[in-house]
């Protein structure tokens, strides 16, 4: 761990009273969901200005918790970073706002319920970003099928037009 | 059996103002389909006259679940697709995405493989600022800017195409080095363009830098300060351009990069001509560190010598057993990355290029995901554009330099 980091993470673990742990080099505190703002407000106080990337990963079949969000926080004044977890579980997950802390949370929490079903509590604006508005299902879930597209010939074009959603209307 | 959806304005009446929805004001659609939009962004304006009183970004026309693909893939086979993110920096990402692997596998990289990497990636910033100026010029109607800059890029392209037999995608960079050493004519092609390149760009500055036309359609426009892009998630350019000194390669040295003697172009102004004066800066101090990695350019291998991750060379198939099963087990498994997560980030040219990275310990990764610089980027151009007309919206977005592969993904 870099000796500036030590004092910043001994704090964030006394408050939130969590343990951080180090794998090549990255530092990352595993926080409460109920406590994130908290921590993002404390992060962004101790010289975090950057929010670098807000994304989720998916556990399935675990359920609890089956996600974890991951905030990835850059200071560029003090040249840092470092890690917050949030363990999130897997029936109605949601996750409080941050995007009135760290301005950007805005479209990547977007992307984390378009994308997970995750939603952000609290946030102005959560529509779909990446997919189309009326998408049904979170892609980037591990119970999300990669998916295939039935190629249509002339004999059987008919056929398989019935089964497409569009033709449905 | 479901209605064709359709977004009304009462869908979206949280986001523009009170005057849209009595009709004072008009709503406006640009795009996806728009010359100067640089690919299939959508913005929807709401205007009072010509000044944009409001601008609500709509992307996602080029997604592609490059994520989801990559999941499914092995690590070899899924860096194929880290060349689709952002097609003007293609070896760029192979970077990122080698370093992410090579974090998580703690893999050592040989130093002429190093040296080799930054060569390559800085005539790729250079390849990819000339098409950001060519076109942006274009937005503002210098339409011979645009002819010479493609002309230089296309010496680039040839360069890769010298070295990894591809002009674009050109998956070069492997995870533990590059696919194969560079031939021999390498170093003299390099050097003839970093010799004829410095002087090309005085000509582009000779066109623009002091252009009366160019000034009036830039300076003041588009403005942002240094708290507010850093809210809302800039980096590159963009934010050097609002007097923040950041950039990765000086402040988090990664591949070497601590050896070579650049600047960082820093700008305060942060306005339209600002980004302009650093990208056009940063040209000059890309072919600097190429003249330097090239001047030092160490011998030895270019792949590292752990066989377990990096496949044995071709000469050793012949001859040793060994080599043979992990050259088998390499490309038809994978090689399994050790449990654990990792998020290590590069200075792409429009910013901070990350990449996290978890692994279940099998061959596939379990998790990847591209923090690109664009989707950050896009993200403050409603707050830079609110105000000005629809004319500078357009110089704006040119200035932001975005690449819907990269914020779509």
């Amino acid at each position: 761990m870099e000796e500036k980091l030590q004092p910043i993470v001994q704090k964030l673990e006394t408050t939130f009273d969590t343990q951080a742990s180090e794998y090549r080099g990255d530092v990352t505190l595993v926080i409460p969901r109920e406590r994130i703002v908290e921590a993002c407000q404390m992060m962004k106080a101790l010289g975090f200005e950057l929010l670098s990337a807000l994304t989720a990963v998916d556990y399935w079949p675990q359920e609890n918790p089956r996600f974890h969000v991951i905030y990835q926080f850059t200071s560029v004044s003090q040249n840092l970073r470092l890690g917050l977890r949030v363990p999130v579980p897997g029936v109605n997950p949601t996750i409080p706002s941050v995007c009135h802390i760290y301005r950007n949370a805005n479209w990547r929490e977007r992307e984390l319920w378009d994308m997970f079903g995750i939603k952000a509590e609290g946030h102005p604006d959560l529509r779909r970003i990446l997919m189309p508005a009326d998408w049904e299902g979170h892609p980037l879930r591990k119970d999300y099928p990669l998916g295939y597209e039935e190629p249509q010939f002339t004999f059987n074009f008919e056929e398989i037009d019935l089964r497409k959603p569009y033709a449905k209307q | 059996m479901s209605d064709l959806f359709e977004v009304t304005v009462e869908d979206l009446k949280h986001l523009v103002s009170e005057k849209a929805l009595q009709g004072e004001t008009m709503l406006l659609n640009m795009g996806p389909q728009h010359p100067s939009t640089h690919g299939v962004l959508r913005l929807l304006l709401e205007l009072d006259g010509e000044t944009v009183v409001n601008c609500i970004p709509d992307i996602g026309f080029l997604h592609t679940g490059i994520e989801k693909n990559m999941e499914a893939k092995t690590y070899q086979k899924a860096e194929v697709m880290t060349d689709r993110l952002d097609y003007l920096n293609t070896v760029g990402n192979n970077l990122a995405y080698c370093m992410a692997v090579e974090k998580l596998l703690d893999l050592d990289v040989p130093p002429r493989a190093q040296a080799i990497r930054v060569i390559l990636v800085e005539l790729q910033r250079i390849a990819s600022h000339l098409v950001w100026l060519g076109t942006g010029a274009l937005d503002l109607a210098a339409m011979s800017v645009f002819l010479y800059c493609f002309r230089e890029r296309e010496d680039i392209l040839d360069i890769f195409e010298l070295v990894s037999g591809q002009r674009m995608m050109t998956t070069y960079i492997r995870p533990g080095g590059l696919w194969r050493d560079v031939p021999v004519e390498f170093e003299k092609a390099v050097r003839d363009f970093i010799k004829m390149f410095p002087r090309r760009v005085d000509e582009y500055e000779a066109l623009l830098t002091r252009n009366p036309l160019l000034l009036d359609r830039t300076l003041g426009i588009g403005k942002i300060s240094a708290e507010d892009a850093l809210n809302l998630g800039m980096t590159g350019p963009g934010l050097r351009a609002s007097g923040v000194n950041w950039d990765l390669r000086k402040a988090r040295p990664y591949s070497g990069y601590e050896q070579y003697d650049f600047e960082v172009p820093v700008r305060t102004e942060g306005d339209v001509y600002a980004r302009y004066l650093v990208r056009v800066q940063e040209m000059r101090e890309s072919v600097k560190i190429i003249e330097q990695a090239l001047n030092k350019l160490p011998m030895g291998p270019v792949r590292s010598n752990n066989r377990k991750y990096v496949p044995p060379p071709r000469s050793e198939i012949g001859v040793s057993m060994e080599a043979l099963i992990h050259h088998f087990k390499l490309w038809t498994e994978g090689f399994h990355a050790p449990k654990g997560y990792v998020y290590s980030a590069v200075e792409s040219p429009r910013g901070e290029l990350g990449v996290y990275l978890e692994s279940d310990g099998g061959p596939n990764p379990y998790r990847i995901h591209w923090r690109t610089p664009s989707f950050d980027n896009l993200q403050a151009l409603p707050l830079m554009a609110k105000g000005h007309l629809i004319a500078d919206l357009v110089a704006i977005i040119g200035s932001i330099d975005i690449v819907l592969g990269d914020i779509d993904r």
